[in-house]
């Protein structure tokens, strides 16, 4: 009893540290509202939902799912941009980083394999988005990722092991400006 | 005039002396057809204004409810080149539409001209605002649902905004401004502040960032600075007086002026604050080596266009036009305008048509008596800000490269456009 109303009074206390809103309009969404909708991957990798796959699992998966028909039989050669660089692995990442057609190859160059995930998870197959399991996206980015050289054949990706997946790109790549008001878009170009 | 007046508004009186009136004069009646079917011209009747008589159109149920332009108004979207992708494509998706700058006036694109672009071919979604909400969550002391009806209690604002696409780029292929710069267009929105939203959700001091995810098939996502979303993003429920229309994300739409188009997410759903920036769907294609190339692809740069004359339109002979066109910038309003008649030898300061609002189109004009003889026109804006449109040539010369015809301006392309009047009055493209 006492530590309850020590409890509540804690609250009481600890209440107006909180900004109070001011319209009191739109009610609070659930922990599993919340969870249902949280689908964008930062790059910790805290959204990320439970599973596993392997590269094996992601090859067959990369013809039964029809990716292979858009992106070409080992993700080159399609109308799809390509998924897989032909250049030597010796090159800079920015110079063996495009297809043919001048994309970016994605499971390549993205500064985090969560991105990966991100992109097959939301965006894939075209036509049927949303219809993969986590399991199967696990098992394709470890796939496209393995096929890149940038895991080995039997690595597990999973919520743990996806995020710490070194990329080639390492700090290569341009930052976004800290944007401000009244802000020049770059500094010293004034155009 | 009055008995004019008067005799008009006898006809009027009955439907089908109204008729009658029109069949006498062997016109057919243009209303109570679909709009479509009112486009081409050779279908408009043939007027004799000669005889005092105009004819009229018949008042339908359609008409008093939804009003339509009148039929000799031809000026139409047209799917844009880029990608030499069709829209709408075989299965009916959408990717990229432009809208006929040539023939615009004013500042405000017809909802119903409004440029579209998809990230991909897409469906536009079908969506029931009594279902729609907006979940923002994330670093905030409170995450709250919104209805569309609770949006519509939160104090709004109503603001002039341009959007424009990344890949709205001016090259020497394209014959019109609608071909080379039809990929931007400004509305009046309307809606709730971002900022009134995260105050309400008691956003955290660590956010630095947010996500802002749209409800079509691929949930596309873009991450933009906190500090954007305090200043004067908009959640827009609104747009031209009236609600959004579906290509352009009805029920909802984020608006985040001066940002290229694709951070205008449609369909918006869900924001979450973050701490650090999250590389989601529609933010890897900003993936630049170079940090320098990668700010110039966020805000855009100060822009402008003539849209009369432009490519494709004909001045019948020398004497006096007024030039007009369309200026704006991701940077805040247009301060100043500068029109060259001769080949950008002499720059003349242009009169801008009304006040300049903040990431807003501006109309400009500029008094033009042509001489008959070949020459090129140009324009060239100043953005409060002091940031100067450039040319080509001066954006080359800042990045250290050579200039040549097919140089590729970084980023969105805001440089200069020509326009090339012939001895005949034709106008083409100055870069071809």
């Amino acid at each position: 009893m006492g530590s309850l109303r020590f409890v509540a009074i804690a609250l009481l206390l600890a209440s107006p540290a909180l900004a109070q809103s001011t319209y009191g309009v739109g009610r609070t969404p659930s922990a599993d509202e919340i969870r249902a909708l949280d689908i964008s991957i930062g790059p910790t990798g805290e959204e990320l939902p439970a599973g596993r796959g392997t590269a094996k699992e992601g090859a067959t998966l990369f013809q039964a799912k029809g990716c292979a028909g858009c992106h070409g039989k080992a993700g080159v050669g399609a109308m799809a941009p390509a998924l897989q660089s032909n250049k030597g692995q010796d090159l800079p990442i920015w110079e063996r980083g495009r297809g043919t057609s001048g994309w970016m190859i994605l499971p390549l160059t993205a500064p985090s394999a969560t991105i990966v995930w991100d992109y097959i998870h939301r965006g894939m197959p075209l036509g049927r988005e949303g219809t993969l399991t986590a399991d199967e996206v696990y098992a394709l980015t470890a796939y496209l990722l393995f096929v890149n050289k940038v895991i080995p054949e039997d690595q597990v990706l999973d919520q743990q092991s996806l995020p710490k997946v070194k990329m080639p790109i390492g700090d290569d790549y341009g930052r976004l400006p800290d944007w401000k008001h009244g802000a020049p878009r770059l500094q010293g170009y004034n155009h | 005039m009055g008995s004019k007046r008067t005799s008009r508004r006898e006809l009027l009186k009955s439907g089908a002396a109204a008729a009658g009136g029109l069949a006498v004069l062997g016109q057919t009646p243009a209303s109570g057809q679909p709009a479509s079917s009112q486009i081409a011209t050779s279908q408009a009747p043939e007027h004799d204004h000669a005889s005092g008589q105009v004819p009229m159109i018949k008042g339908t149920k359609g008409l008093v409810e939804y009003g339509e332009r009148s039929h000799f108004v031809t000026s139409m979207r047209m799917a844009h080149p880029m990608g030499g992708r069709p829209s709408p494509d075989m299965f009916g998706k959408t990717f990229h539409i432009a809208t006929p700058l040539q023939d615009s006036v004013g500042v405000i694109t017809p909802s119903s001209l409004h440029y579209v672009a998809t990230t991909r071919g897409a469906f536009v979604p079908d969506i029931d605002p009594k279902q729609h909400t907006l979940m923002i969550h994330g670093l905030v002391d409170r995450p709250l649902t919104f209805t569309m009806d609770d949006l519509k209690r939160l104090p709004s604002v109503t603001r002039l905004h341009f959007i424009e696409c990344a890949g709205n780029r001016h090259n020497g292929r394209q014959k019109n401004v609608q071909e080379s710069h039809g990929m931007t267009s400004c509305a009046e929105w309307t809606g709730v502040l971002l900022s009134t939203l995260l105050k309400e959700c008691g956003l955290k001091r660590s956010a630095t960032w947010f996500v802002a995810e749209g409800d079509e098939e691929v949930k596309g996502a873009s991450s933009m600075p906190i500090a954007k979303a305090m200043d004067d993003c908009l959640v827009a429920y609104g747009m031209n007086g009236e609600a959004v229309r579906p290509q352009n994300g009805y029920p909802l739409r984020l608006m985040v002026p001066g940002f290229e188009g694709i951070f205008h997410t449609k369909w918006l759903r869900r924001i979450k604050t973050v701490d650090r920036y999250y590389m989601n769907y529609n933010d890897y294609g900003h993936l630049e080596k170079n940090s320098k190339e990668a700010a110039l692809a966020f805000q855009i740069g100060p822009k402008s266009v003539i849209t009369k004359p432009s490519g494709g339109q004909q001045l019948p002979g020398r004497g006096f036009y007024e030039i007009s066109g369309l200026a704006w910038s991701g940077g805040g309003a247009i301060r100043t305008v500068e029109v060259s008649t001769d080949g950008g030898k002499k720059w003349n300061r242009a009169e801008i048509k009304a006040t300049p609002q903040r990431m807003a189109h501006t109309r400009f004009g500029y008094p033009w008596n042509w001489d008959g003889n070949e020459t090129e026109i140009l324009s060239r804006c100043t953005d409060e800000i002091g940031q100067v449109q450039p040319t080509r040539e001066q954006v080359a010369k800042y990045w250290n490269v050579p200039f040549d015809r097919s140089y590729r301006v970084p980023g969105l392309d805001n440089s200069v456009m020509p326009w090339r009047i012939a001895k005949d009055g034709t106008v083409t493209n100055g870069l071809a």
